[in-house]
């Protein structure tokens, strides 16, 4: 593959312009009595949270739209630039909070990154097995709330059934379901507990089957299938031009991967295809988020094959300026009792610096920029939302569309208005 | 890797840390470095556009946050305080742009403009559409003027917010609370 143009300037693009996310109607037509304006959202179940569109209809045809965001803004980057490093780590969770490994490994390499930590072979696997269980569940959440939205009701409880199934194991390792935190600088927070790996093979066994059973449902399903074939489409180009990434990009066929084409971690020890659909459009999406569900349970059968091997190996790193020691220590140590007290109230210095991290989050390139003074707080934190850029190709998607395919293609976008907003 | 990026007009300096390349760029060329990198370099994504604030960097005592009680003096009691006293910046705010190469050599590049409050900035919308709602967001939280840009309204916080939440000066929990009873 060669290296595409990214232009606003050329011919057959749909991106509107000059403003490449407001789908302006006609001038002319502004005052006739056939042009609807309906405001969509902010609190319309549809919209996977708190996105409101201002949606100008002609009949039931899109005319013009307009996208406006914010009402989850949480400031969670201020909030960050007032905590320490480790105790920083809870937030990017919170941002995109269904592909919440994804945001909360993103800022751990990061601040590795400036401190130049070495990570023991064994907490990079299982932060490996654990983003790709997340990018499972994060999927099936999609998969769930957007065939629900067209009308596929049933392909919701099956999705969150299969969903709970990860859930158990995140609570088996981390002892919450959601939001674990257990992502540390230097490794993990905790061993991996035992059983682990015999229900999290029932997982990755039994997930290839779930998703061909969701495919059974939907892709024979000629409701579904007029629902999201040809609707919202998006050239490649335009999705290069948008700064689109993970599976909107790989739906409008360009053939990229972070963790194949920059890998991280040990994505480069391990064997995975990385799905590629051409047309953009929101059926492509859906096969994109399937074919992709299947790729991760194969990493993650991958990830437990080399945990196994590791057994026994340190899961984080033995540097204890930065990382916390042992819990056992701390009865019978003052050293250890003094670094653990340091650690956590005052946090460990980060060299001075500025980096930019980016991994392939669930919905696609997750980056965290982090600029440190050298104290123990960060200077600026910034995180690269993956579902802000997709929400920006609103506009370009929905061009002629008509208002009941709208939905459709929102929910393919795949937005988590918490990553959006931050 | 280095080598190639000398021909970006208006370049002032390159630096590769961490493994990253940063173009420091005059602010007056940004487009046009901006449209050397996509054609010439083949950066075809902007993947993010990032507004720091530098106000009180490297300051014995408060570091930043004039204004909120307790600031973020590193310097406290029982600290450990700055190792060395970190290089002082050129002017108070820096934007970085942050260049993804997709393709079969895939890149990345960090092009990195100064500003003082109140300079304003060219919109790189032109290059790269992307650039809309994250140039936004720089003006919102930083207020970062970019001319040009057809829609630069707030994009985050409510339109009649005042001030910019993500400067250094902006203190947290300072934003004054109105309550209905008050009327």
């Amino acid at each position: 593959m060669s290296v595409l143009p990214a232009t606003s300037i050329y011919e057959g693009t749909r991106i509107p312009s000059p403003c490449p996310t407001i789908l302006e109607i006609d001038p002319s037509r502004h005052d006739l009595d056939d042009i609807l304006t309906v405001n969509f959202g902010p609190n319309h179940p549809s919209t996977h949270g708190v996105l409101r569109l201002i949606v100008d209809l002609d009949g039931e045809q899109v005319a013009g739209i307009r996208a406006v965001i914010g009402y989850l803004h949480t400031g969670f980057e201020k909030t960050m630039e007032h905590k320490t490093y480790w105790k920083g780590i809870t937030y990017p969770e919170r941002i995109d909070y269904l592909s919440f490994q994804a945001n909360e490994l993103v800022f751990v390499l990061a601040i590795e990154k400036l401190l130049d930590l070495e990570v023991p072979p064994r907490a990079q696997w299982m932060r490996m097995c654990l983003s790709e269980l997340n990018r499972i569940h994060s999927h099936l959440v999609w998969l769930g709330t957007s065939a629900l939205e067209i009308g596929a009701i049933s392909m919701f409880w099956y999705a969150f059934r299969e969903r709970d199934m990860i859930l158990d194991l995140f609570e088996m390792v981390t002892g919450v379901r959601m939001h674990s935190r257990y992502f540390q600088v230097g490794g993990l927070a905790e061993d991996i507990p035992r059983g682990f790996y015999e229900q999290a093979r029932a997982a990755v066994k039994r997930m290839p089957k779930a998703v061909d059973e969701y495919e059974a449902l939907l892709d024979r399903n000629q409701i579904w299938l007029e629902r999201t074939k040809g609707i919202g489409p998006l050239s490649a180009a335009d999705a290069l031009a948008l700064g689109q990434s993970g599976p909107m990009l790989r739906a409008s066929g360009v053939d990229w991967d972070l963790r194949r084409n920059t890998p991280y971690l040990f994505y480069d020890e391990v064997d995975f295809e990385v799905p590629v659909y051409g047309n953009g459009d929101v059926y492509d999406r859906y096969k994109v988020h399937m074919d992709e569900m299947r790729q991760s349970a194969r990493i993650v059968a991958q990830c437990l094959d080399r945990l196994e091997e590791l057994q026994g190996a340190p899961w984080i790193a033995d540097d204890r300026k930065v990382v916390l020691p042992p819990r056992e220590e701390l009865h019978t140590s003052m050293e250890s009792l003094i670094h653990h007290f340091k650690i956590v109230t005052e946090g460990y210095l980060v060299p001075e610096g500025e980096v930019y991290v980016a991994i392939e989050s669930a919905r696609g390139e997750c980056g965290c920029t982090l600029v440190s003074d050298g104290g123990p707080k960060p200077w600026r934190v910034k995180f690269r939302a993956p579902s802000l850029a997709a929400l920006q190709a609103t506009a370009t998607c929905v061009r002629d569309c008509l208002i009941a395919d709208l939905v459709a293609v929102a929910a393919s976008l795949d937005p988590v208005m918490g990553d959006v907003d931050r | 890797m280095t080598a190639g990026y000398e021909a970006t007009p208006g370049l002032v300096e390159t630096r590769v840390a961490h493994g990253e390349t940063t173009l420091v760029v005059d602010p007056a060329r940004l487009v046009e470095a901006c449209m050397h990198l996509r054609d010439a370099e083949g950066f075809n994504q902007l993947m993010d556009v990032v507004a720091a604030d530098y106000l009180g960097w490297g300051e014995r005592g408060v570091a930043g946050y004039i204004g909120t009680r307790g600031g973020r003096d590193i310097f406290g009691p029982g600290s450990q305080g700055f190792r060395r006293v970190p290089d002082p910046k050129p002017a108070r705010f820096a934007v970085d742009y942050q260049l993804l190469r997709v393709g079969d050599d895939p890149a990345r590049v960090r092009v990195q403009v100064w500003l003082d409050d109140g300079q304003e900035l060219e919109t790189v919308i032109g290059v790269w559409p992307s650039a809309d709602w994250v140039e936004r967001e720089a003006f919102d939280m930083m207020g970062i003027t970019f001319h040009g840009h057809p829609n630069l309204v707030r994009i985050l916080m409510p339109e009649d917010w005042e001030g910019h939440p993500l400067r250094k000066d902006y203190p947290i929990g300072g934003e004054p609370v109105r309550f209905s009873g008050e009327e």
